[in-house]
Formats: C-alpha cells, structure tokens, sequence
C-alpha cells in the first residue's frame, strides 16, 4: 500500500500511481462536512414548519395581517412583530450604512496610516463587543440621554410628524433603532474598509492624475469599483439587524403594538422570541412563537435572495459595459 | 525519582479534590423555577438554608408562566407561581400545589416632586389609568382625588410586564373585581392585551422601568418597591379606606383567607374586606409532582419547605411578606403525606 503512494523519482503524474481514490476520499470528506450545513439549514426549517402548524392551520394568512397578540384568549398576530422588526432595522440602516462608508473612505483615503490603523482597531473593538453590554448601556445610558435630550428635541422641532410624537420615554422603536445602528456600524464599515483596500492602486492613481478631487476620486472609482462589496458589506450589516435579539429586547419596550410614532414602544419577532418563548404554556402560544420564527426565516431568505440577485445583476451590467 | 514525586503529589492533590467534592455531590440539590414575586424572599430562605445544612436549593426568577411550563416539562423539581392553578388542573397535571408566603402588589410611580403615599387612587381609577382611559398626570379625575399636590401636565406611561407573570395575574384579577369595563375589554390573566403601556420583563424590569422613565406608573411586588425606593400609590381599599402598603395592610387582607375550604389550596386575596385590608394581596404557591423519583431528593425538598414554615417567618417579615399560619403550614404538611409518594410509598410521614 505504502509504495502505490510513494512519487516515482523524477516521474510526476506516473501512471501507477493511483490518484483516484484519495481523491475520492478527499472530495467525499469536503462534500460531506458541506452537506452538514445543508442539513443544520434543513432540519431549522422542517423543525420551525412542524411547530408552527398548528398556530398556521388555525389562523392561516391572517397570521401575517393581524396585529391581534392576546396569549390569554388565543388570538395571535405577527403584524406588530414584523413590522418592529423592519422599522427597527431601517432606522438602523439609514443611519449605519452612510456613515460607515465614509469612515471606512476616510480609514483607506484620507486617513494616515496610523490614524488609519488605530481607528481601525477601535472599530473591530466594537465589533467584538457582546450585544448584552449594548443592550445594558442602552438601557441605563442611552435611553436616559434621548429621553431627557434626544426625543425632547426632536418633538419640538419635527413634533407635526406623526414619526415623532407621544411621550418621550427614552425607550421605544427609536432608540432601538439607535442602538442597531451602533451594532452593525462596525461590520459594514470593516468590510466597507477591506473592499475599499482591495481596489487597484493604479486605478486611482489615474484618476487624480487626470485631475479629480479626492470626491471625485472616491466616489467614480472606489466607490464604484467596491460596491459589490459594499452592497454585500449592507446586507452583512442587515442581516444582524433584523435578528439582533439582546439588546433590542432591552430598550424596545416590548408591547405588541403598530404605532406610527417611533417614540413609542414597540416589538420584534426576536425580542418577542426571547421574551416569551420561556412561558408559553399553551401549544398554540408556543405554535405561534415558532410561527414568528418561520416568518423571521423567511424574511431573512427573502432579502438574501434580493441581495443574491442584486449583486449578480450588477456584475452582468457591468460585464456588459466592457 | 523526581517524576515519581511529582505523580504523588498530582495524586495526592486529586484525592484531596475528590474527598472534598465528593460529599457535595453526594448532597442533593434542589432546582426550582418561576415567579419573580416571592424571590427576595426565596432568596434569603435559600442562602440561610444552605448556611445551616449545606443543602443547596436554588431558584430561578422566570415568571410564573415559565414556572409553571417548567415544572410540567419536568426540568426543575418544583415550580413557583403566584397565580393559582384551579384544582382539576392541579391534578390532571399529576401536581400538587400549596401556598408558600403572602404579599402585596403595589403600584409604583416616578412623577417629579410626588413622594411615596402622597398619591391616592379609587379603583376605578387605578383601572382608567392602566387601561389608558386616564392617559395625563393632571386628568380631573386624579386631580380631584389629590387636592394639594402638584401634578404635571405630563403623559402617562404604565409600565406592564413582558412576560407570562403572576403579579400580572394577581394585579389583573382585582382591576378585574373593580372595574366593569375593565372585566369587560382586558379581563384577568398573566398575560393580557395591554391597550397602553411598555413591557418590562419581571418585577426587577418593571421597576427599572419605572426608575427610569418620568411620569410613569408600574405594578410590583412590595419588596421591589422598597428596594428601589420608589413612590407607592395609596389605594382605596374595599371599605372605601384608603390605605398604603405595609405588613399590616397585607395582613388584615391576609387574615380573610380561609384555606381549609380550598380545592389544592385555590384561593384569591384581592379586593378583600377590613378596613385596613390592602386591595391587591396574593400567595404565592409551589407545584411540585405527587409521584416523585427520587425519595432522597423529594425529602430534602420537603424538609426545605418544612424549614421555610417553621423557621422562616421572621425573615419573610422583613422582607415584609406575610408568613403562612402555622395551621395553614400543617394543613400543607397533611397534604405532603396523603399525596407525596415515592414508588407508591409516601414520603412525608
């Protein structure tokens, strides 16, 4: 056996060695563990699909209409959840994603390398930072500062907006929205930084050789040269977003309620998962909970799917302008 | 010769390990989960309990619901609630259920300048404001209650709970006793529609909430509201007296109940009558299994339970909870030997 794997001197590729069979073994063992993914990614799904038939047997499509969550009488609703859910996490992208990008511009554009280097440190920082302890400083920290400051402010100022009335408590869909930006802040502005660095020197050199600015630089060339990258740095940011659970759980005031006001209380299908799926003594309280999570499935598939196609879609037209 | 030395010392030091360790794993400990109510109180019944024994019980805060989810999932040996189960349940659950000690839901409020007592609400007005009928401090009908204090054109924000949780339930039932409309719209339980309000997740999230945030108004066990420091409402009460929270409030409330005529000792303390009688009072209660597995650990439960009865009244007041009579405590332990067995054999003799 030994010799049938011993390299012929000065004869690579010899015919008697047999490379058909390592490589067979090679290529089920890398198929193999693959598949464990698939089967995880199957299993959470048929799992999520048994338990939540019930709770969709009984209310069916209104499931996903009603903003009706009453434990106590059986009646549930995933309106409020999902609704929180995406309100939540577009004020955190409107507010994460521009300002990511211009840290991460300034990190590889405008920034001395130390500047560069010591920013970028503290940016992975807060990448590592458990969500609990945002969840805690938003909580004693941060909701004191928007309640006596922020929302105070802003309901003076914008108060005609049906956005930002009510009273302000300091929690509430606003803050949360805050604290989700602050979370995926670093994610998308590291990734932002790596696409930015992966762009060709020469190609920017041309373009202030030809006289840009250093906008024009940034935003005809890195900008559009990264942002498949970058649009995958977005939707890496999103993705926490939408099931970030701790520290929205904290300071989003946990109330089954559809408010216009981003003032108000509110809740998302992970904060109502992390809230009460320890009690739910009723199968179809404990149905619907799973139900919740089937529709955060398939929230989260849906906007990958978007990004999937987005991203390939922009690779065809650009292989089109060449 | 130095290897040897060192394998004798690394033995040495294993055996020592396992000489120690091996008593207290030898020792059953006891896992309990469920209302956050009555767990200032557990907690200091626990800690005592292990000094004197080394009998290690502990006890989780998840709410009354998980408690009792818990228990029927049989992931914790006993479970706490303080809303009642109705005796049929207790026994299709082949539980058994008895009260552990007696307290006082309070409402508690952060309105600037408004100390603890110096608010006074009817019930029908403690209903208005959490239903969100009443929603601004200075609304004539809290004005016309409070004459003399100086209360903010601010709006109301009620602090409720997350989460499944007895003092909910407790709360609920008595809105519920005093309020048509409240019976009506939101009715009793351990969760309910709240139409107003943010959710806080057990009674140290609710009053945290209410610390935190200006003009709001939350519901908690009493012992939360003393450690916290924070502004009680006065309450009228039944009789039409109103009275504030305190061990006499919840015992002359306490001193209706008459446990003897209970099914699996059911019984509800709102909305009691006596002039001094605090409105809003509840026990709160252990499930444990009728069939155990295991008598040694049944039997260190028991005699944790029988310790808590026997010896645990004084602390329980100073924690001001209301300690269950000493009649009310031999009528549980009656209970443990007719329904408690192991193997078909009682345990509890």
């Amino acid at each position: 056996m030994v010799e049938r794997y011993a390299i012929a001197p000065g004869a690579p590729g010899n015919a008697s060695r047999d490379q058909s069979r390592p490589d067979a073994i090679f290529k089920w063992l890398t198929a193999g563990c693959s598949m464990v993914v698939i089967l995880i990614m199957a299993g959470i799904l048929f799992e999520l699909v048994r338990n939540s038939g019930m709770a969709l047997k009984e209310f069916g499509f209104s499931f996903l209409t009603s903003d009706a969550w009453n434990p106590g009488m059986g009646e549930f609703g995933a309106a409020s959840s999902v609704y929180g859910t995406l309100v939540s996490t577009a004020i955190a992208m409107v507010i994460a994603v521009p300002l990511s990008i211009i840290i991460a511009v300034f990190l590889v554009e405008v920034a001395r390398p130390r500047v560069s280097r010591f920013i970028g440190g503290a940016i992975e920082l807060l990448a590592a930072v458990p969500s609990i302890i945002y969840g805690m400083w938003g909580l004693f920290v941060f909701a004191a500062l928007m309640q006596n400051h922020v929302q105070p402010f802003l309901g003076n100022r914008l108060g005609a907006l049906p956005l930002f009335q009510g009273p302000p408590m300091g929690i509430g869909m606003l803050t949360a929205g805050l604290i989700l930006a602050l979370m995926v802040l670093p994610f998308i502005t590291a990734v932002t930084r790596d696409v930015l660095m992966m762009v060709p020197p020469v190609l920017k050199e041309s373009a202030h050789g030809v006289g840009s600015t250093m906008w024009e630089a940034v935003r005809f060339v890195s900008l559009k040269y990264g942002r498949r990258g970058i649009v995958g740095a977005v939707f890496l940011g999103f993705g926490r977003a939408l099931g970030e659970t701790m520290a929205v759980t904290f300071v989003i005031g946990n109330s089954h309620r559809i408010s216009a006001s981003l003032f108000s209380a509110g809740n998302t299908i992970a904060s109502s998962l992390a809230n009460e799926f320890n009690e739910a003594s009723e199968p179809i309280y404990l149905s619907s909970l799973f139900a919740l999570a089937l529709v955060l499935f398939g929230i989260t598939l849906a906007f990958q799917t978007i990004a999937h196609h987005w991203v390939a879609r922009m690779q065809r037209i650009e292989a089109g302008d060449r | 010769m130095q290897k040897f030395v060192k394998i004798a010392v690394v033995c040495a030091i294993t055996a020592a390990i396992l000489a120690v360790s091996v008593p207290a794993l030898g020792a059953k400990a006891v896992h309990g989960a469920g209302a956050t109510f009555p767990e200032p109180i557990y907690a200091v019944w626990m800690y005592k309990y292990n000094q004197l024994t080394g009998v290690q019980v502990d006890y989780q805060g998840i709410g009354s619901s998980g408690g009792i989810r818990q228990i029927k999932a049989r992931t914790v040996d006993f479970g706490g609630s303080d809303a009642p189960l109705k005796g049929p349940e207790v026994r299709e659950a082949g539980l058994i259920q008895f009260p552990m000690v007696i307290g006082g839901v309070v409402p508690i409020c952060n309105i600037k300048g408004v100390e603890a007592g110096q608010l006074k609400f009817t019930p029908e007005v403690l209903a208005g404001v959490f239903s969100g009928d009443i929603s601004y401090w200075d609304d004539e009908a809290i004005v016309a209650l409070n004459p003399g204090v100086a209360l903010p054109n601010e709006p109301i924000t009620v602090v409720h709970r997350a989460e499944g949780s007895g003092t909910t339930w407790i709360f609920t039932n008595y809105l519920d006793k005093v309020s048509a409309s409240w019976h009506e719209k939101i009715g009793t339980g351990k969760v309910v529609p709240w139409p107003v309000g943010v959710g806080a997740k057990g009674n140290p999230g609710v009053a945290n909430y209410v610390q935190r945030v200006n003009g709001s108004i939350g519901y908690v066990e009493y012992a939360y509201a003393v450690q916290n420091n924070l502004p009680y409402v006065m309450l009228q009460n039944q009789a039409g007296k109103y009275v504030g929270p305190s061990m006499e409030s919840f015992q002359a409330a306490a001193a209706n109940a008459d446990w003897a005529n209970t099914d699996n000792y059911y019984l509800v303390l709102t909305d009691q009558p006596g002039d001094g009688s605090w409105p809003i009072v509840g026990a709160t209660f252990i499930l444990l299994y009728a069939e155990q597995d295991d008598a040694g650990k049944a039997m260190e439960m028991l005699k944790f339970f029988d310790w808590c009865y026997e010896h645990g009244a004084d602390m329980a007041v100073e924690k001001d909870y209301v300690p269950i009579p000493k009649n009310v405590a031999d009528m549980v332990r009656k209970t443990w030997t007719d329904e408690i067995r192991v193997a078909g054999a009682p345990v509890w003799k």
